[in-house]
């Protein structure tokens, strides 16, 4: 079983090195291929989510084993949490995938484009699988990099404008990231994880040099997942890059590079504090305020989307963070667990939903060439599948029940009273009120308004994978509610959380 | 000491660059500053004070040795720091190509 683990890696990576080589000759190769081996990928992690959830396996590549209990080889290791954004990354990869074939069929070179979203999904799968530090930083430059080029696939003024910028501000970040490791190994001798987790617990530390580095690591990751004073950069590359790209970027790339790495770097290797556990609530605070504020005004429909992912991130910060004060405080552990699960449960909610919106707005783009609310109109008539999946996922963003955004925002909601933090409890609920006001504002003028198209433009509904999609992912908005039951909880999410909650196991579920 | 002093500064010259130059060369130019100072100290973190290349011979002697690790992650790093910057500047390239300046102030058509 350990050694299906690598299959999430090493897969991605020979699919991007095989298509430029064989998608030469073979036409179509690129498009099934890639498709084919993230659909495996989903299937493999649904079957380890269900099966096997609660077991740990590690996987030490070269097999080097530990000597005197001091780790060697590099760690693979697949727990609760791993699996539960292994599900999450390939799942939307598997959808964004069938969405790109007719889609990216108008672009040329398309092989590269195969090739690099490979990388992106081998890049991502590898940060959350690796319990090493240095090697986290290289499989996220993987994805990041990949991204980078993505975002300037267009190869336009404003793709390459954005991706300028998010280079430069990526750059800054991975360099961060990377001082922040030095510095750790420097006092630790150590990358493993783990290792460095109970290092760091059994020697006495200077207390200003670990605040120094964890300053350093919270600024690069969050500059990585679009914190809002390192949000600059979001609004930009996830307009300009291609609808099934911006659906990876906002669903998945940000959680994983940003969310997935604060999450398991200061649960499971730094001690929890109530400093760090402030500032990291202070930033989902402000994310979420600010990014619906910005929100509400735009009338770019891609830019719309990606300032509300900066603001239901805030959401999924604040659930985490909450867990983290209750812990540190010594406070209530079913409130911590209650806000953990809510937090994990907006995230793959809000992967689900927020591909969707860009799936969505990649479709009305695609017939009507424009991403302009006023300059379009009516549309429900000519895309009644867009339309129904898009009105669909507005609910869900909004938090309207039945749909699955609506259950985690309460449970978030129900935490953050609970563990009386009134005015987290309030901002939740203003935001997600403004958060609907907007998706009304798009589904008005895109859908309802009198047509407002250039004459003479046929519009019909897009072709099959796109709807497929689409359809799919409406389906999951809808099942995924299913997760706040028991009995699925237990299933899907609770050992996710399990691992957070249990900050000091981490080690000993490793190394034992 | 001062080693890791002269390090910081040239840490502080790679952010001063990014934030203060209008030419997207420079930019880049102060971003390999920043990397390189972290790759600088990097490679200090394993040196020590007259340590020995760590290679295990026949005659092995116990004694210092520099520590390998961050010899090999400073070659990673740099490896990567390389594909990044190489991406960087072609993006310059073909920026200059439709806009004909490398001057970021009048390439600015995202806003908002």
């Amino acid at each position: 079983m350990s050694t299906l683990v690598t299959l999430f890696v090493i897969l991605p990576l020979a699919t991007a090195f095989l298509i430029p080589v064989i998608g030469r000759v073979i036409n179509g190769f690129q498009r099934t291929i890639t498709a084919l081996i993230f659909l495996f990928l989903s299937i493999l992690s649904v079957y380890i989510l269900i099966n096997v959830n609660p077991h740990i396996y590690t996987y030490k590549i070269g097999g080097w084993e530990p000597v005197n209990g001091i780790p060697i080889a590099i760690y693979f290791v697949l727990d609760g949490l791993s699996t539960f954004m292994l599900v999450v990354i390939n799942l939307i990869g598997a959808f964004a995938a069938l969405y790109s074939i007719p889609y990216i069929k108008r672009f040329t070179a398309e092989n590269n484009y195969y090739a690099l979203l490979c990388l992106m999904v081998g890049g991502m799968n590898g940060v959350v699988l690796t319990g090493d530090l240095f090697n986290l930083y290289v499989f996220l430059e993987i994805a990041v990099i990949a991204s980078y080029a993505l975002v300037a696939f267009g190869v336009e003024r404003e793709e390459l404008e954005a991706s300028f910028k998010y280079q430069i501000l990526g750059g800054i970040a991975s360099i961060l990231i990377l001082f922040g490791i030095g510095m750790l190994y420097w006092n630790t001798k150590s990358l493993n994880i783990a290792d460095v987790s109970d290092i760091l617990k059994n020697t006495e530390n200077n207390k200003a040099y670990l605040v120094f580095t964890q300053v350093f690591l919270i600024t690069g990751f969050g500059l990585k997942a679009a914190l809002f004073p390192f949000h600059a950069w979001l609004p930009d590359a996830h307009s300009s890059a291609p609808a099934p790209v911006s659906t990876m970027l906002s669903g998945v790339l940000i959680k994983v590079v940003g969310i997935y790495s604060i999450t398991r770097l200061f649960f499971n290797m730094f001690e929890i504090s109530v400093e760090v556990s402030t500032i990291i609530i202070v930033l989902g605070v402000i994310s979420m305020v600010f990014g619906v504020f910005l929100a509400v005004g735009q009338w770019d429909i891609k830019r719309l989307l990606a300032y509300h992912s900066n603001s239901q991130m805030g959401y999924v910060i604040i659930g985490l963070g909450m867990g983290m004060l209750i812990l540190a405080n010594n406070g209530s552990k079913p409130v911590a667990a209650l806000s953990i699960f809510g937090g994990l449960f907006h995230l793959i909610n809000h992967a689900v939903f927020k591909g969707l919106l860009f799936l969505n707005a990649g479709a009305i783009e695609f017939k009507t060439g424009t991403r302009n609310l006023k300059e379009m109109g009516g549309l429900s008539e000519s895309m009644p599948l867009t339309y129904s999946t898009s009105l669909g996922a507005s609910l869900a963003i909004s938090g309207i029940p039945p749909f699955n955004g609506f259950f985690s925002k309460l449970i978030i909601i129900l935490a953050a009273i609970k563990g009386h933090f009134y005015l987290l409890a309030f901002l939740a609920v203003l935001v997600s009120i403004i958060t609907l006001a907007s998706f009304m504002k798009f589904q008005k003028f895109s859908f309802f308004n009198k047509a407002n198209l250039s004459p003479g433009r046929k519009i019909n509904e897009v072709p099959f994978f796109m709807c497929f999609s689409m359809v799919a992912l409406a389906i999951l908005c809808l099942g995924l509610s299913l997760l706040i039951f028991p009995g699925v909880r237990e299933i899907i999410i609770d050992p996710a959380v399990d691992v957070l909650m249990n900050t000091g196991s981490y080690f000993s579920a490793i190394m034992e | 000491m001062t080693l890791y002093i002269l390090c910081f500064t040239l840490f502080l010259v790679g952010i001063y660059g990014i934030l203060t130059q209008r030419n997207m060369i420079k930019i880049i130019i102060g971003l390999s500053f920043m990397e390189f100072s972290v790759f600088l100290f990097l490679a200090l973190i394993g040196y020590i004070e007259g340590g020995a290349a760590p290679i295990l011979s026949k005659n092995f002697e116990s004694g210092n040795f520099v520590d390998p690790l961050p010899q090999a992650m400073v070659l990673t790093a740099i490896v990567i720091a390389l594909a990044a910057n190489s991406m960087l500047l072609s993006m310059a390239v073909k920026l200059y190509r439709k806009y004909g300046t490398f001057d970021i102030r009048k390439i600015s058509q995202l806003k908002g």
